[in-house]
């Protein structure tokens, strides 16, 4: 790191950026040579490398990048403009240019601005539309001909934003303003002893570690063999950010409240990494997903699964992000590697056993696959009095349950179940509208806040649950 | 305790939040020899507060009981004495994380209002960063300095008494976000842009009015901002229900006992457990949305400063 720069203003290579592109966005490791895919264009990162972030770039004929030159907008000279569409005639014929000659533009090198210019003076109906249809046109060519891209610095809104839209079943369809109210809800701040349950391929882990600054701990649990991190590497975080993450096999949990938890049958490891590594066509959390598919999972992965290069969200392979793990070395010194990594994971999982027993979380973040229900009533077992706790779950009905039992075991105060509702505008003089499409559905969130449990259930319980109720019937009338 | 820093015990000097019931929770500031009264009787602070642990039922004179319970930004925002209107969790949570905030942020807002965002925005810049708040109202000011001090924050934000859309907000190229709750956004714009780093920054405008919204995008663009998107965001509340339908009398074919139809007791009209046989009903689980909601708060505009 050079002296006087801040950390993380320049593009360094072993980075894990973000392309950007309008509102299309792809993770991709920063590394020399190495070809990237992105919008139907093929170039290399080199060049981009001591940038700061935010740039934005052009790409050339020879697949680098260079930045965007500062350019005064050419404004077409005609200010001619009809005043609506009713002779307009769409035949498909109104553009003289055919696929050839815009070809041969694009191969003689000339700017994106300069095919776009061509297109206007081209067309025989350009002259015709309306100021707004010019401008919208104008818009539409040169999204499609004057391909630049921004290199982001990758961060929560980013990065689930990039979710959604390219891989929500990754993500259990959590959509990016539902995520927000899990982390303000959560009361996600430096400091907190969080716990945190996810199967979003890690995403919600990366916010949650983004929100807490280093400071405080994690203790992840995980369903399987690991937890999947692959959205988190791309984070960026520094490393002493992974220096209090701490994780927990969900199949140990039963024991630990028990009080007959042991070290002695350790989840099966796959390929004596803790720490899954996603291949670059996210097979690695399908393979972890195994175990537990429902025929509706089988379907998302299929859509998933569509290789072409455009429908991946990242070419992360872990290791690239410099987030080492042993590389294999073929010897026999393997077995002794191994069994001291034994050791190793053993010692952790006790330190975090031992975390998890003093029952004292700030907090508790659910958002997986698995019905909702179990994890609460055993997770929030780890949770202090007076903090706050949240469940996502893609539908409404498995929350609907858990609220149910939630009321029953006491304990809990302030439930509400919600979900939000997003909607983005277009805005433009005299053209305001909102936009033509919207999401319809991002998930539901179950929140609450634990109080000190009384261990006496009988009436007490339920006295409590009436409080918490409102009167149904002052605030609705039931049909009859 | 802080709003910062959660505690473990209620303190002399705390702001901790009393819960009554169903959405019935208020505020109170702790302190040797008061006492509070809620409608289950009175609350003897130095016996009944100080000391326990947050989380806990207290039994009132009257025999009643309360939960007290830690402060948060979100209770906070639940519960504070307005001065203006505030902006609410909802809007809260989408703001900070298009704002990118996290420990160490720097954020520039105004008007500080009541301080219901600001509340919020000091847990999430915490423990590094900063809050330069700006209100042109005297009194708004000063009390939310008050309330600052008496909540733990005041060395995370500085309260600056001025009209953001003559002065600015009285810091320049520093700030990671700027986020604006005024009436003419539009003419704050360009010392939101002083206010932000050099090399880039994220601002928001929160506006009722669609009006406000076109003059406030349209600044952003005179002034270089990128990546501008005005969306709005709506929370739907479902309260949880045990529903139950009666199951209409269609009358009996002549010999058959068995009604035709509707058949109560096949198992696969059981969508949930709880077919009634005896009283002709149906109970099932509903989240049911409640009878009106929130339809519009304001329009939230984002936009990136950037070099380029």
């Amino acid at each position: 790191m050079e002296a006087g720069t801040r950390p993380g203003l320049h593009i360094c290579e072993g980075d894990c950026a973000v392309l950007k592109r309008d509102d299309v966005f792809k993770a991709v490791p920063v590394l020399r040579r190495r070809k990237i895919i992105f919008e139907k264009q093929w170039f290399y990162l080199d060049n981009a490398i001591g940038h700061i972030y935010g740039t934005t770039f052009e790409v050339t004929s020879g697949g680098n990048l260079q930045p965007k030159q500062e350019m005064e907008e050419t404004t077409p000279e005609t200010k001619e403009a009809g005043t609506d569409n009713r002779n307009i005639v769409d035949d498909g014929k109104s553009q003289k240019l055919t696929h050839d000659d815009i070809k041969a533009l694009k191969d003689k090198g000339i700017k994106g601005q300069e095919i776009v210019q061509q297109l206007i003076e081209n067309s025989t109906t350009f002259r015709d539309k309306t100021e707004f249809a010019q401008d919208k046109y104008i818009k539409k060519k040169k999204k499609k001909y004057e391909a630049v891209i921004t290199i982001v610095r990758p961060s929560t809104r980013i990065l689930s934003t990039m979710y959604y839209a390219r891989e929500p079943g990754k993500i259990n369809h959590l959509r990016y303003d539902t995520l927000a109210q899990m982390l303000t809800l959560g009361n996600i701040h430096a400091g907190n002893k969080m716990i945190v349950m996810e199967t979003c391929a890690g995403l919600v882990l990366g916010a949650v570690m983004e929100r807490m600054g280093g400071y405080g701990s994690i203790i992840q649990m995980y369903p399987g063999g690991g937890p999947v991190r692959a959205a988190t590497s791309c984070f960026g975080f520094p490393k002493p950010f992974f220096n209090n993450l701490h994780e927990f096999p969900l199949s140990k949990v039963d024991s630990l409240l028990s009080g007959t938890f042991s070290t002695e049958t350790l989840p099966s490891e796959p390929e004596d990494n803790a720490l899954v590594e996603e291949e670059s066509n996210g097979s690695i959390d399908e393979k972890q997903a195994s175990i537990q598919e429902t025929e509706e999972e089988s379907t998302e992965t299929a859509m998933e699964s569509n290789q072409t290069e455009e429908q991946e969200t990242m070419d992360i392979n872990a290791e690239d992000i410099g987030f080492k793990e042993n590389q294999g070395k073929e010897n026999k010194e393997n077995v002794r590697e191994k069994q001291r990594k034994q050791q190793e994971r053993r010692k952790k999982l006790i330190e975090t056993a031992a975390l998890l027993r003093e029952k004292n979380a700030d907090g508790l973040i659910v958002a997986s696959k698995f019905h909702p229900t179990p994890l609460l009533l055993s997770l929030l077992e780890f949770v202090a009095p007076s903090r706050p706790f949240v469940v996502y779950c893609q539908y409404k009905e498995p929350l609907l349950e858990c609220y149910t039992k939630l009321r029953e075991r006491g304990g809990v105060i302030n439930l509400k179940l919600s979900e939000t509702w997003l909607r983005s505008y277009q805005v433009l003089p005299d053209r305001s509208h909102p936009k033509l499409t919207m999401s319809g559905g991002g998930g539901y969130l179950l929140s609450g806040i634990t109080v000190v449990l009384d261990k006496s259930k009988c009436d007490s319980s339920n006295l409590e649950a009436l409080k918490m109720e409102e009167p149904s019937s002052k605030k609705r009338k039931s049909a009859s | 305790m802080s709003f910062v820093e959660y505690g473990d015990t209620i303190k002399n000097g705390d702001t901790a939040i009393v819960f009554l019931g169903h959405e019935s929770m208020f505020p109170v500031k702790v302190q040797h020899g008061t006492v509070t009264q809620t409608k289950y009787g009175v609350i003897r602070h130095s016996t009944d507060l100080i000391g326990k642990k947050y989380g806990s039922k207290v039994t009132c004179s009257k025999g009643g009981w309360v939960f007290i319970l830690h402060p948060t930004p979100e209770l906070w925002t639940m519960n504070l004495p307005h001065r203006t209107q505030i902006l609410y969790s909802t809007d809260i949570s989408i703001i900070t994380m298009m704002l990118e905030l996290k420990p160490g942020s720097i954020v520039c807002e105004s008007g500080t209002g009541s301080g219901s965002l600001s509340h919020a925005l000091i847990r999430t810049v915490a423990p590094t960063g900063h809050l330069y708040t700006v209100e042109f109202h005297q009194q708004r000011a000063e009390k939310a300095r008050e309330e600052f001090r008496e909540h733990g924050v005041e060395h995370l934000v500085t309260v600056t008494n001025q009209d953001v859309c003559k002065n600015g907000f009285g810091v320049s190229n520093i700030a990671d976000a700027v986020f604006l709750d005024i009436p003419s956004p539009w003419e704050a714009v360009g010392h939101a842009k002083s206010a932000l780093k050099a090399e880039g920054g994220r601002i928001c405008s929160f506006s009722p009015c669609i009006e406000q919204v076109q003059r406030t995008c349209l600044a952003m663009e005179e002034h270089g901002f990128t990546e501008i998107n005005t969306l709005e965001i709506l929370l739907r509340v479902y309260n949880v229900r045990t529903i139950s339908l009666q199951i209409p009398d269609l009358g009996k074919a002549s010999e058959d006992n068995s009604s035709i139809g509707f058949d109560s007791s096949n198992p696969s009209n059981q969508g949930s457990p709880c077919t009634n046989l005896q009283q002709g009903t149906v109970q099932f689980k509903s989240g049911v949305p409640l009878r009106e909601m929130v339809g519009h708060t304001g329009y939230l505009t984002f936009a990136t400063k950037s070099l380029f």
